[in-house]
């Protein structure tokens, strides 16, 4: 008899799921989808031992499950927290969770250098997602900033700390995808910082996955530093016969050239095949590749501002977190604000839109 | 005068080493233990004793015994927190240092409890001529048989190694001394799994402080029943405080939990008041991470009762109008002490400290930090305050470990008590580089408290 596996049922913002015992309460958010998955900046499901560190993922848990549903005393790491049988968790619901949510991104960024128009993190970058949906517009910050050197690790890979939010989840890429660890944590506190082991170049062949697996700016390929605006480029997916890896990639490109090579990443941003330093950053041509076709991106990344083709709306939950209500309406922006006219189809204009397109009908 | 479980013979000359400790009734309750009991009769006793945790958090020491995983065939381990960081408190250094012979012995009766074989003491760094003591005694006690195979003849095996520290205070929480003592970076793990389950090397372990596991041995030896008629409520036995800051006797005094805190800090038994006839302005009751207290509030309660040096007394009132018995350091500030500077000097050490894992600890503690030397140095904001305020609450329970919540809570108290002479600093920027706002109405009697309708 085949034993019959039972699943927990767990309620979040409203919304129930059955997931599998041992679920993460964040994996059985990603499951509904859309605001209810909570912004995650270092857990990395493929990353043994990653999570819990940043914070962001604080949510609270109302009922702890149907046999104790006594509510948790503190908001809890949702990517280290297993759910149980009939457990309700706030996460977009819970003021509690936001406030607190609110407090992480402004310690995020009290040191953070904010120069995303130099950064070529820009537009791909967590933090910029995680500011815009959860930070305030203003700081209360008045010192200087922590700053660190730059430094390059090895011929393709520079380290720019001043940028770092210490996630550790290049750590753990180092620690379990390349075969010798030279790259760890050195200090502590808020002057701890990445380091290899004494500025050494890092030689492994799966090294280049650091830069992929980096919610920020802080690791990035020197192959492509300042060559482009990843939102100016054409995602695609494509494949070759690789000895070492699976092959399977995404290129970003603009016409025939092929400006840097990535891991195809998940719609939390996860890479789930790693691939060799090879396929990174030696296969810069079209030629090198079977092309499989554009690759899907979602609608609210920057990426597909450029009229790209194949993009997904992400899932709307409000309805549904809100019990059937329908959202209350507090503002009209075509009522306060002329940019966005209902007259002007955006996504109709051929290129950037310019102010002309916006004088034109408007006499 | 107090009856003395721990320090009884601590002024006996010679006591540090073997021949006298033994002379003196040493190691009685190990041949009680092994002779007579069985391992859960050891913890039963715990149990019935009531004894609570004596490094910080009060948790009862039997209840955390019986949660050990036993699985088959797994080593289990029993640590002895002797990292002892915590600012103000200095009190397992001074047992180690006059009774090591104390603390193996109950290691012993403890590891028999727990089926701890190989039993580790971590020490913090900065005890260098403790862990010479410790080495000493530990080679004394094995050369008399007390530790090695098969002691006393009844099966059981023990060692004792002696684990320095680096330096950091954060390997003074649980699982970062685990990782720490597994040779890694002193990082707090992410719980569960809790140490009871997966500790040292991923194997059950008890991680207690020195003070807890010492008291093991009075209690085998008078029986836990007997432990737990000393004291009051769940504060049983007797507590080791280390008393310092503006005192005439400063130093480590053990009480039984039944005496007030005035007695405690005026009585010539204990520290003998406030030198050169000052007043008392404020203090912190149990090591620098729980919260200040006023004078007025640390002498009476809300209630208006006379506050008593023991857990449930200290933390009448909760936060906002308590404070915690935690690790026993019992600092005193009198009229001439700035609270404000006193803030700043915690919050450096915590910015300090923080092992920067997560990031509210990683970044709010410097933050704060920055923040106080602002207003300690008279550039101060009105709405500093505010902010400061702002950044502890935060801070508190969104973190991994109780760093934390030990750097937000004495911001946040000297805020919720002492508001005033935080607005006097900045609103009064040249005056306050010269002289201290003073003891104000810190030490007026309470009004009082009115009954809620
Ligand atoms: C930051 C931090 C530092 C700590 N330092 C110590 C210490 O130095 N000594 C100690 O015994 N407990 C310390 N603790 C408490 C330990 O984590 C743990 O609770 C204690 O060792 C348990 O022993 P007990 O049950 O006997 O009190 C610390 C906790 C934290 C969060
Ligand atoms: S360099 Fe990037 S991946 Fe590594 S810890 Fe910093 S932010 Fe995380
Ligand atoms: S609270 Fe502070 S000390 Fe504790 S894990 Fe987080 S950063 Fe480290
Ligand atoms: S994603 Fe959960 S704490 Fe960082």
């Amino acid at each position: 008899m085949a034993e019959e596996k039972k699943l927990f049922k767990v309620t979040i913002d409203n919304i129930t799921v059955e997931v599998e015992p041992g679920t993460t309460i964040l994996n059985a958010a990603r499951r509904i989808g859309g605001d209810v998955a909570p912004p995650a900046m270092c857990y990395y499901t493929t990353l043994k031992g990653s999570g819990g560190k940043c914070r962001t993922c604080l949510v609270e848990v109302a009922a702890g499950s149907t046999a104790d549903p006594r509510p948790m005393p503190k908001l809890v790491a949702s990517c280290r927290t297993n759910v149980m049988d009939g457990m309700v968790v706030k996460n977009v619901t819970s003021e509690k969770a936001l406030d607190a949510r609110k407090g992480i991104v402004e310690f995020l960024l009290i040191n953070h250098p904010l120069d995303c128009p130099i950064c070529d993190q820009a537009g791909e970058c967590s933090l910029q997602d995680l500011s815009y949906e959860h930070g305030t517009e203003g700081t209360r910050y008045t010192f200087n900033r922590r700053v660190f050197e730059k430094h390059d690790i090895g011929p393709y890979i520079q380290l720019h700390m001043t940028r770092c939010i210490l996630c550790y989840r290049c750590v753990y890429v180092a620690d379990q995808l390349t075969n010798r660890r030279e790259h760890g944590i050195l200090d502590r506190g808020d002057h701890s910082e990445i380091a290899t082991y004494i500025h050494k170049a890092l030689e492994n062949d799966f090294i280049g996955n650091v830069i992929d697996v980096c919610p920020v700016g802080a690791l990035t390929d020197k192959t492509f530093r300042f060559k482009n605006r990843v939102w100016f480029l054409k995602p695609l997916d494509a494949h070759r016969d690789c000895p070492r890896c699976s092959g399977k990639v995404t290129l970003w490109n603009r016409g025939e050239e092929v400006f840097r090579v990535t891991a195809r990443k998940d719609q939390w941003g996860e890479v789930k095949d790693f691939i060799c330093n090879e396929c990174r950053f030696e296969k810069k041509k079209t030629a090198d590749w079977v092309i499989e076709g554009p690759t899907r991106i979602d609608r609210h990344s920057v990426i597909s501002g450029n009229h790209y083709v194949d993009t997904v709306a992400p899932k709307e939950t409000l309805p549904e977190v809100m019990g059937g209500r329908k959202p209350k309406l507090l503002m009209d922006i075509n009522q306060v604000s002329e940019v966005n006219r209902k007259d002007i189809d955006l996504s109709g204009i051929q290129g950037p839109a310019h102010s002309v397109d916006f004088e034109k009908e408007n006499s | 005068m107090g009856r003395k479980l721990l320090f009884e013979n601590v002024q006996v000359e010679g006591i540090r080493g073997y021949d006298v400790y033994r002379r003196e009734g040493g190691y009685r309750s190990v041949e009680k233990a092994l002779g007579e009991m069985t391992p859960d009769q050891v913890t039963d006793e715990v149990k019935k004793s009531g004894l609570r945790g004596r490094g910080g958090a009060g948790f009862p020491t039997g209840m955390k015994w019986s949660f050990i995983a036993k699985p088959e065939g797994v080593p289990r381990h029993l640590v002895c927190n002797a990292d002892e960081s915590e600012p103000g408190t200095f009190k397992d250094r001074y047992l180690m240092e006059f009774l090591p012979h104390l603390l193996i012995e109950g290691l012993i009766v403890s590891s028999y409890a727990l089926g701890s074989h190989v039993t580790y003491i971590y020490v913090r760094g900065e005890y260098s001529w403790v862990i010479d003591i410790l080495e000493t005694a530990i080679g004394e006690a094995k050369a008399n048989g007390w530790l090695g195979n098969n002691i006393l003849d009844k099966g059981f095996d023990l060692e004792i190694y002696v684990h320095r520290g680096a330096g950091a205070y954060i390997c003074g929480e649980e699982t970062a001394l685990l990782e720490s003592l597994e040779g890694k970076r002193g990082l707090p793990r992410i719980k569960p799994p809790f140490p009871a389950v997966k500790g040292v090397w991923d194997r059950p372990t008890v991680v207690n402080n020195v003070e807890t596991l010492a008291a093991v041995v009075p209690i085998i030896l008078i029986g836990g029943e007997e432990y737990s008629k000393i004291g009051v409520g769940k504060s049983t036995g007797t507590k080791l405080i280390s008393a310092c800051g503006n005192i005439n006797k400063p130093g480590v005094y053990e009480i039984d939990m039944t005496i007030s805190v005035e007695d405690f800090v005026y009585s010539d038994e204990y520290c003998g008041g406030i030198p050169k006839g000052k007043k008392m302005k404020a203090c912190i009751p149990g090591g620098s991470s729980v919260p200040i207290l006023p004078a007025n509030l640390l002498l009476k309660t809300a209630k208006g009762e006379k506050r008593l040096m023991n857990y449930e007394s200290l933390s009448d009132g909760g936060f906002v109008k308590g404070s915690m018995l935690g690790s026993g350091g019992f600092i005193v500030l009198d009229e001439d002490q700035c609270v404000v500077k006193h803030t700043l000097t915690l919050a450096r050490f915590y910015h300090h400290e923080s092992c920067g894992q997560c990031s509210p600890c990683r970044e709010g503690t410097g933050w704060m930090e920055k923040i106080l030397r602002n207003i300690d140095t008279g550039k101060g904001k009105m709405s500093d305050i505010d902010l400061l305020w702002d950044i502890q609450r935060r801070i508190e329970g969104n973190t991994i470990c109780p760093l934390g919540d030990a750097a937000a809570w004495p911001v946040a108290a000297a805020i919720r008590h002492f508001r005033d002479e935080f607005e006097w600093h900045v609103l009064n920027p040249e005056e306050s580089q010269k002289r201290n706002y003073g003891l104000a109405h810190y030490a007026d009697p309470l009004e009082p408290a009115v009954a809620a309708v």
